[in-house]
Order: structure tokens, then C-alpha cells, then sequence
């Protein structure tokens, strides 16, 4: 009497992968967004700043000036979009937004170089989008600074110094994503927030959907125990969770180029550990609702705000303030995008990661076993 | 645990289930032999649902005990489930799926040895008139066919105890008949049917039957038994020319508790039937409805329920009075 009937698990999970196949819009739901939001995200989310569109008001005119902006049009970071003539001409351009940011040359810096004091340029940068202005200023800083080296060394040569070496020489070398891509960065850490928000939302509704129907009713009169009817719901929502993750490796491999340098396998088993706990959640949130609406909207708010903002995945967590962090530690999407970030671009095994694929375990269980404690075979 | 004679199918004794303030079921007793058709009487609202529930052991009790099939249920529901059939009052079927799927799935889930499936569905099938309709989604049925379906399903197990609650409601006439064949056919075969309704025509089919009405059990027995037994006031039948104007006029007459049009005359109950007779007719000669005929008759289950009915609505108000 007490034992787990496989048969009667499998009955509820091939009943229930019939009501998917026969619900169009559900399945289509379940494979198509995935793939949308991969593709919206991978292609509009970058995070990179390049080709920063500049525009020069050369007042000095002389060889001197013309080198400095060729060094800005010559990096990948700058490119010159025009040139002004007067303020009202530079303030329209970045006003316009055809510009961000503004390099004014002023008419002595030819003469003061060349006599050998600071020569100073001015930068005006649109700070409306302050990640970009950051990012553009330090590499304004960046190619100001070579060309200063340049004319220093230019200089010594000339006076018939040595060669000049500067005291600290830093060669950055950047590990585990070598171009700094960060769609290389992105796409790992959507395929996380994909399964948090896709998998929670289809199993909040399974549950709510048969007590608003009057299935409920019947199949709790029937010899069927709590754990037979919350795993056979969640095998087929697995099959379909898993099919969206390798739908997400591939278009990452294919699509996006992102490189797979760790195990597939540990990939796709930490994949499974993650759904079986996101699932497990879907369901609770369906069987303490018992509503479909009310299920779908709290499925939302628990998976898709939190997976976005509190797993890592666009804004650093240790940047967040100290008790936001704490908060981060029960969404269990952080741990899923350390892991994959990890996997994907580190090639890390699985005795690195161990401490977060155990959170993760764990939080899977506590899902599992509150789904399967909080499902009652009674009416009220 | 109640103790549980072998000849009984449903032992209740002072069951209750209260919602918040509101009672439900209100300390009902009663028993079901083996093998008996069981009708369960009342009307919308009486608490009919939430007993059958209870029995089904999906609703927990407020208060009193319980057995079905030997088993108690409060502690031993998940026993009962598995030797029970429950239809329940709206369609429970998986309207998505087809006929065979849905058969399918509970035989799955009451776990039908292998070797036994096919023979089951097909009994089904045969049962419920759906050999041709196999493959058609529920959604599209009639709704005889969809209650003949559910019954097939709640049966596929071949439990010993059915519970059926208001199988019939919504469904057409001749469905109903042959809905009620099937009933007899399981009665037939030593199947406890427990129904709940509120046709008074099918009480008549029932071997024995409770009426509840505001939660409380205030009768049980066979129908002839109630007939006969708890009527306690004569039921005269009248027919004459223009009744409805006679209505107005018997309903004014000393003696005369209630009056009411029935078919193509009137059903008027009494306490004294001989007096009010006489009277009856007096009035009818003397105001000149024509072709007038009074008559004491047997009275039906619906005059017996309406009767008990109102005389508990009157104890209830003179307790009141009283308590007041």
C-alpha cells in the first residue's frame, strides 16, 4: 500500500505529456521564447563598447593634433563621425546623439608640446549612459597615454638619450574570454534565466489547471499517492526543459560561436539537477495557488525578476549592496549561472565547483520534498 | 473505529462537517447494506455533496465516525480509495483526451493487472455505447455518453462500492433511463450504489433511501416505507373544472395544510382527510365547479418529502419560539 507505483507515475506522465501535445500554444510557448529570447538577448544584450562615435574640433591644426586624432580613429574604441568648427557645432553633435563624445584640440597645443609642458586636451562625453561615458573615458585615457609615451620617447631620441623604458610595463593578458565578448558571457547566463522562467511557468499551471477543471476531484478519490502524481507531472516538463537546453547550447555553439570548454555532460546533469529544483517549485506554487492565473503570475514574479537581477547574470553580485547579496543566495539561478559561466568559458570540472552544484542539489531536494509534503488528497 | 457489522457497505454515525460557522452535515446517522441501491435525497444546498465526499474520504470530517467497507474514514481513507468508485458531480474527465486515453490513464492509475486492460476497456466501452467513438476527444460527447463514460471509468477497477452524486443532473431523459439500467445491472451483481439526487422519480428506483434536508438526516427507509409510515397527513387528490380558481378557494379551508396544483388537478394535504374531503366537496357543489372529483390517494415520495420538510421548518421555529 505504501510503496511508489512507477506504473501509476507513469500513467499521470503519459496523460500529461498528451494534454501538452494537445495544446498548441503551451508547447509552442515552451520551445519558441527560448529560442526568442536567445536570439533578442544574444544579439541585442552586448555589453561591449566600441567604434564610440566621436566628434573633433581641431582649433590647432597642426601635425601634431591630426596624430592625436588619428590615434582615437585608429583604435577599435573610437570612431570620428565628424568634424566642428565652433562650441554650438560640438554642443549640437552630442546633443543630436551623433556623437557621445566630443575631443576639443586647443590652439596651443602644438607649441606647448613641443616646449615640453602638459598640453591639455578636452574630452566632453554624454554621461546620460554613465556605463558607456566610464567605459569610453578610460580608454580615451588609454590612447592620450600612448601618445604621450610616444612623444616622450620621440623626444629622448632626438636629445640623444637611451632608449627610453618605461618603470612598470603591465601586459594585460585576459583569461577565459580572450576577446572580452560579452555575448560569450551573456548567452551562458541566459540559458540559466531561459530554464529558471520557462520551466516554473509550465509546471505552475499543471496542478492549478486540473482543481479548476474538477479533475482534481476525481483523481484524489483514486488510490493515487502524492509523489506518483507530482513526479509523473514533472517528467514530461523535464524532457521538454532538457530539449530547451540543448536547443540553447546549440544556438550558443552555432549561432553565437560561444565557446564549450568544460564537460557537456557535467553541463547537462547540473542542467537537470537545476530543472528538476525549478520544477519541483513550479509545482508547489501551483498546489498552494490552485488557481491557473494566480500560479502563472507568481511563477513570474519568483523566477523572472530575481533570475534577472539577482543571479549575476547582467549586474555583478558583488557590486550589489551587502543584504541584496544575502537575498541572492536563496535564488538558486545564481548558482546555475556561476556554474555554467564556469563550465563554458573556464572549462572548470566538477571538483572546483562542488560547493555551488551541492547548493544547488539542495535546493532541488527542498523543492522536491516541499511539492510532494504540501500536495493534499483532500477537498478544503 | 465504528465497528463495522459484515452485511453493511456504510456505517455513518453522527457525521458533521462544519465550513467556518456554517454546518453542513449536521450530525447525520445511517447505514448501507451490501449490494443495496442507496438513494441519498435533497435538495441543491442540503448537504449531500459533502457527505459523499466524506465517504470518499477527500473531505475530512468536522465530528462524528465512519466506515466504508470496513474501513474508517478518518484514518483510513487512502484504504477505502483504493476499493471505491467516485463519480463526481461535475464531468472529471480529461475533456483534451480521447474516450480511449481517458480509459487509459485510470486504468493506469488503479493499476488494472496487464492481462485484465483490454477486457476492461472494451467492457466499458461496450457499456457506455463508445466502441464507434473511440478515438473522439471527450470534448465533443453528448452528455449521457460523457456520464456513462465517468461511470466507466470510476469502475474499472471492479470496486465493491460505487458513489455516484447527482450522476443524472443535466442529462436527457432517456440517458437517465438507461443511466438507471446500469445502475441495476451493477446492483444486480452484488455492487453497494450509493446515489445522491434530487429526482424524486429516481428515489423510487432506490432500495432504501435518506432524505436530507439543511444537513440533517430527517428520514430514512425504503419509499414504501416512508410513504406509509411518515406521511403523517392524508394527501387528497382533486379534479374539477377551473382549479386554479378552486385553489384559492380549498387552500382558505379549516384543516387544510397545504395546497398545490398537480398535473391537471390539485394535491391537497390534510391531517384529517375524511373531514376535509367532505368539506372540499361541499365547497365545490356549492360554488358549481362541475366534474369535481375528491379522492384520497397514496401519496409520492415528493408529497412525503415536502410534508417532512415543512413539519421539521415547523418544530425548528417552535424551538426558536421557545428558546426565545
Amino acid at each position: 500500500m505504501k510503496s511508489f507505483s512507477v506504473r501509476r507515475a507513469w500513467a499521470v506522465s503519459r496523460k500529461e505529456f498528451l494534454h501538452i501535445r494537445r495544446d498548441a500554444r503551451s508547447l509552442g510557448m515552451a520551445v519558441a521564447i527560448p529560442m526568442l529570447m536567445l536570439v533578442l538577448f544574444g544579439y541585442a544584450l552586448t555589453l561591449d563598447v566600441d567604434n564610440v562615435p566621436v566628434v573633433v574640433w581641431d582649433q590647432s591644426g597642426t601635425r601634431l593634433s591630426r596624430e592625436l586624432v588619428a590615434r582615437f580613429d585608429g583604435s577599435r574604441y573610437f570612431s570620428v563621425v565628424g568634424y566642428a568648427r565652433t562650441y554650438a557645432e560640438v554642443e549640437h553633435a552630442v546633443d543630436s546623439g551623433r556623437a557621445l563624445v566630443a575631443l576639443v584640440v586647443p590652439r596651443d597645443f602644438a607649441q606647448l608640446v613641443e616646449s615640453g609642458r602638459p598640453a591639455p586636451a578636452q574630452m566632453i562625453v554624454d554621461g546620460s549612459d554613465s556605463n558607456t561615458a566610464t567605459i569610453a573615458m578610460g580608454y580615451a585615457d588609454v590612447v592620450a597615454l600612448a601618445f604621450s609615451q610616444n612623444i616622450a620617447v620621440r623626444e629622448m631620441e632626438k636629445s640623444g638619450m637611451p632608449a627610453f623604458a618605461p618603470p612598470v610595463d603591465v601586459r594585460p593578458r585576459v583569461w577565459f574570454n580572450d576577446d572580452m565578448e560579452s555575448r560569450n558571457y551573456i548567452v551562458p547566463g541566459l540559458t540559466a534565466v531561459i530554464m529558471m522562467v520557462i520551466s516554473a511557468l509550465l509546471t505552475s499551471l499543471t496542478v492549478a489547471r486540473e482543481w479548476e477543471r474538477g479533475t482534481m476531484e476525481q483523481l484524489i478519490s483514486t488510490p493515487v499517492k502524492g509523489p506518483e502524481l507530482v513526479l509523473g507531472k514533472l517528467l514530461p516538463y523535464f524532457a521538454i526543459g532538457m530539449f530547451d537546453m540543448l536547443l540553447a547550447v546549440l544556438m550558443g555553439k552555432f549561432l553565437f560561436h560561444v565557446p564549450l570548454r568544460g564537460s557537456t555532460v557535467l553541463l547537462f546533469a547540473i542542467a537537470a539537477v537545476f530543472l528538476v529544483g525549478i520544477l519541483s517549485m513550479g509545482i508547489l506554487v501551483s498546489i498552494v495557488m490552485k488557481s491557473q492565473l494566480l500560479a502563472s503570475q507568481m511563477a513570474m514574479v519568483l523566477t523572472f525578476l530575481p533570475s534577472f537581477l539577482l543571479s549575476g547574470f547582467v549586474y555583478p553580485i558583488a557590486n550589489m549592496a551587502k543584504p541584496v547579496q544575502w537575498i541572492s543566495y536563496l535564488v538558486p539561478a545564481r548558482y546555475f549561472v556561476a556554474l555554467m559561466r564556469a563550465i563554458y568559458l573556464k572549462g572548470t570540472g566538477l571538483e572546483m565547483l562542488a560547493g555551488q552544484a551541492g547548493l544547488l542539489v539542495a535546493f532541488g531536494a527542498v523543492m522536491l520534498v516541499l511539492a510532494n509534503g504540501k500536495f493534499k488528497k483532500k477537498l478544503a | 473505529m465504528a465497528e463495522t457489522p459484515n452485511d453493511k457497505a456504510v456505517v455513518v454515525k453522527d457525521l458533521q462537517r462544519r465550513f467556518g460557522s456554517f454546518v453542513a452535515v449536521d450530525r447525520v446517522s445511517f447505514d448501507v447494506a451490501r449490494g443495496e441501491i442507496f438513494g441519498f435525497l435533497g435538495p441543491n444546498g442540503a448537504g449531500k455533496s459533502t457527505t459523499i465526499r466524506m465517504l470518499c474520504g477527500i473531505l475530512r470530517p468536522s465530528g462524528g465516525s465512519g466506515s466504508v467497507a470496513g474501513f474508517d474514514i478518518r484514518t483510513q481513507t487512502e484504504k477505502i480509495k483504493s476499493r471505491i468508485g467516485y463519480m463526481s458531480q461535475k464531468f472529471s474527465l480529461y475533456e483534451d483526451l480521447t474516450v480511449e486515453e481517458n480509459i487509459d490513464f485510470y486504468s493506469g492509475i488503479y493499476c488494472i493487472a496487464p492481462e485484465k486492460k483490454k477486457e476492461r476497456k472494451e467492457w466499458v466501452l461496450g457499456m457506455a455505447g463508445l466502441r464507434e467513438h473511440r478515438n473522439s476527444r471527450t470534448s465533443i460527447l453528448s452528455g449521457g455518453w460523457k456520464q456513462r463514460l465517468a461511470l466507466g471509468c470510476a469502475i474499472l477497477h471492479e470496486p465493491s462500492i460505487i458513489f455516484l452524486d447527482e450522476p443524472t443532473s443535466g442529462v436527457d431523459p432517456i440517458s437517465r433511463r438507461r443511466f438507471w439500467d446500469l445502475i441495476y445491472d451493477l446492483a444486480g451483481r452484488g455492487v453497494t450504489v450509493f446515489v445522491t439526487t434530487h429526482y424524486m422519480d429516481e428515489a423510487e428506483y432506490c432500495d432504501r433511501i435518506g432524505l436530507i434536508y439543511r444537513g440533517k438526516l430527517i428520514a430514512a427507509g425504503t419509499p414504501e416505507d416512508l410513504k406509509r409510515r411518515l406521511m403523517r397527513e392524508d394527501v387528497l387528490e382533486v379534479g374539477c373544472e377551473r382549479f386554479r380558481d378552486a385553489l384559492a378557494e380549498i387552500e382558505k379551508l379549516p384543516g387544510v395544510r397545504e395546497a398545490a396544483m398537480f398535473g391537471r388537478g390539485l394535491h391537497v394535504v390534510a391531517e384529517d382527510g375524511e373531514a376535509v374531503a367532505a368539506r372540499i366537496r361541499a365547497l365545490l357543489d356549492e360554488r358549481g365547479f362541475a366534474a369535481a372529483h375528491v379522492e384520497k390517494i397514496v401519496p409520492s415520495l415528493e408529497d412525503v418529502f415536502v410534508s417532512l420538510i415543512e413539519a421539521h421548518d415547523r418544530e425548528e421555529s417552535a424551538e426558536a419560539e421557545v428558546r426565545r
